[in-house]
């Protein structure tokens, strides 16, 4: 008896040491060295051109966008502007499952940071381009709540709005025609493009640290990264498969999966990328729109793809910042980075659709280390910081 | 013993498509030959890019006026292709241009061609390591 006893205390103990134990980092090697630099900000290529919008880099646009960001006129309350979801403190999200203001958003608010980068825009994808994506959340009830009249107004009765206008523009649009007013309304929206552009990422930690293992200084890569920072690195790459979607610069491949998350808490669950694309492609304000003008490259969309395996996928989100983006998913449904590494760890069959991602067994130890390694992500954005608060009345 | 078995693996290995190279690869059943050529070489992740087919009968002539459609995935992961590439230009003397090509992962993918020419249907697929 008494030996069975110890037998069971030793196979407790075992497990015990197997779940908890973290991870030891192994060397580096040249493919791996290959991956870190691509993942890398250095890797980042220069802003995508984006033909559909004249404007796109023009600094008078960038400072009239930036004007509007924060501009709580263009709102059904006078209340609500693009930073109050979009908070440029909290990495333009706003710490919440769903956005709030004049209702609930439907789905988590996304940073804009890097956005420029992605052919699609949203959880679901259903904008594809940056200044097409700008012009919802102005007519959504649940966010501005306001009207593409009232917004064209608000810009042609503020001087300083209407000269920008004006200056990049023409003349200001005719308030009684329709079409002069979504004229318009697409102009704003690439004024507010201009600005999200600039938008990006600094360097990190884990740019440094890329950067040491390239050069091979050992001593600067232990002063930068800490042992179970290297080895949850290492998970990320290797047995936790993250790298296979958070790839590249921005660890994100813009694209779409089904990664299983259970449905909002009283909410039937939601389809995502498969209404998402049906969407996109009626959109008013689309790539093969007249808005988009006759030099607009409509690729992204000619070859987008839909169908049953895009039922419940959702848009890869960045990890540029994960730290300070949560709380997480298409609904906000996992509150922190333990909660959302548990879930990839058991990768629970989907409620619609069907999981891409297998359970990964890891061990709470190596958990630890994953989350470690997504602290190292966290830098300020690439840019002065008075473009991150609003401008002062001119 | 092990002969037999290699023998096994290779009549089964050549009953079903196979590359002559990186670039050209032979249709299940053997009536093509497709060579492409990507605009991305070496190919790259996430990019949307585009080949040219070279498609040839299994004596090495061209053909010409097939209709070829596109399918592919990671079968590892159990998905398909980011997008919905298609043929979009008979270039001449059996040579196409097919566009929309995104591969979204490293890791090993497949894309497959179902060629439909002088009344018969074949399909390849190309394997991909990225």
């Amino acid at each position: 008896m008494k030996r069975v006893i110890v037998i069971i205390g030793a196979a407790a103990l075992l497990y015990l040491a197997w779940y908890h134990w973290p991870a030891s980092p192994r060397a580096w090697t040249d493919a791996d060295r290959e991956i870190l630099q691509s993942l890398s900000i250095k890797s980042l290529p220069p802003l995508p051109p984006d033909p559909s919008n004249t404007v796109a880099d023009d600094p008078r646009a960038a400072k009239f966008g930036h004007a509007l960001f924060f501009d709580t006129r263009l709102s059904l309350n006078g209340a609500i502007s693009c930073a109050t979801c979009h908070q440029p403190e909290r990495q333009f999200t706003d710490g919440l499952p769903k956005g709030q203001a004049i209702g609930t958003s439907k789905r988590n608010t996304p940073t804009i940071a890097g956005t420029a980068y992605s052919p699609w825009l949203y959880w679901d994808g259903r904008r594809d381009s940056q200044w097409s994506q700008a012009l919802s959340p102005l007519e959504d009830e649940n966010e501005h709540g306001t009207d593409r009249a009232q917004v064209v107004d608000v810009i042609s009765n503020d001087p300083v709005y209407a000269a920008s206008y004006q200056d990049l523009f023409g003349d200001l649009p005719d308030a009684a025609d329709r079409a002069s007013v979504n004229t318009a309304f697409a102009n704003i929206g690439k004024v507010f493009a201009a600005y999200e552009r600039l938008l990006l990422p600094a360097p990190a930690p884990f740019d440094e640290y890329v950067a040491a293992v390239v050069a091979g200084d050992e001593q600067r890569q232990a002063e930068l990264f800490s042992n179970d920072e290297v080895a949850g690195l290492q998970l990320f790459m290797d047995k936790a498969q993250c790298l296979q979607c958070h790839n590249g610069p921005l660890f994100t491949n813009n694209e779409f999966h089904n990664t299983g998350v259970i449905a909002a808490a009283g909410e039937l669950p939601d389809k995502g990328r498969v209404v998402g694309a049906r969407e996109v492609v009626n959109n008013e304000f689309n790539c093969r729109s007249e808005h988009a003008g006759d030099n607009a490259n409509c690729a992204e969309l000619e070859f987008m793809r839909t169908g049953p395996e895009l039922i419940g996928a959702f848009r890869t989100p960045t990890l540029r910042n994960v730290a300070q983006t949560a709380p997480y998913m298409h609904k906000g449904q996992l509150p922190d980075l333990a909660a959302t590494l548990q879930h990839y760890n058991e990768a629970p069959d989907a409620m619609i659709g069907h999981n891409e991602a297998k359970p990964l067994r890891l061990g709470r130890g190596e958990l630890h280390q994953l989350e470690a390694f997504l602290f190292t992500l966290s830098s300020p954005l690439a840019i002065d910081d008075d473009w991150l608060r609003a401008p002062l009345p001119q | 013993m092990m002969r037999v078995v290699c023998m096994v693996a290779l009549l089964l290995l050549g009953s079903t498509e196979s590359a002559a190279s990186d670039t050209t690869w032979k249709s299940k059943r053997g009536l093509f030959v497709v060579t492409y050529a990507s605009d991305l070489d070496p190919l790259e992740i996430n990019k949307l890019h585009g080949w040219t087919l070279q498609l040839a009968s299994k004596d090495g002539e061209a053909v010409t006026a097939a209709v070829i459609s596109v399918d592919g995935g990671m079968p590892k992961h159990d998905h398909g292709l980011a997008t919905q590439p298609r043929v979009t230009q008979e270039l001449g003397d059996g040579a196409y241009r097919l566009d929309g090509l995104r591969f979204h992962m490293r890791g090993d993918w497949e894309v497959t061609l179902t060629i439909e020419a002088n009344g018969v249907t074949d399909a390849v697929t190309i394997k991909l390591i990225l």
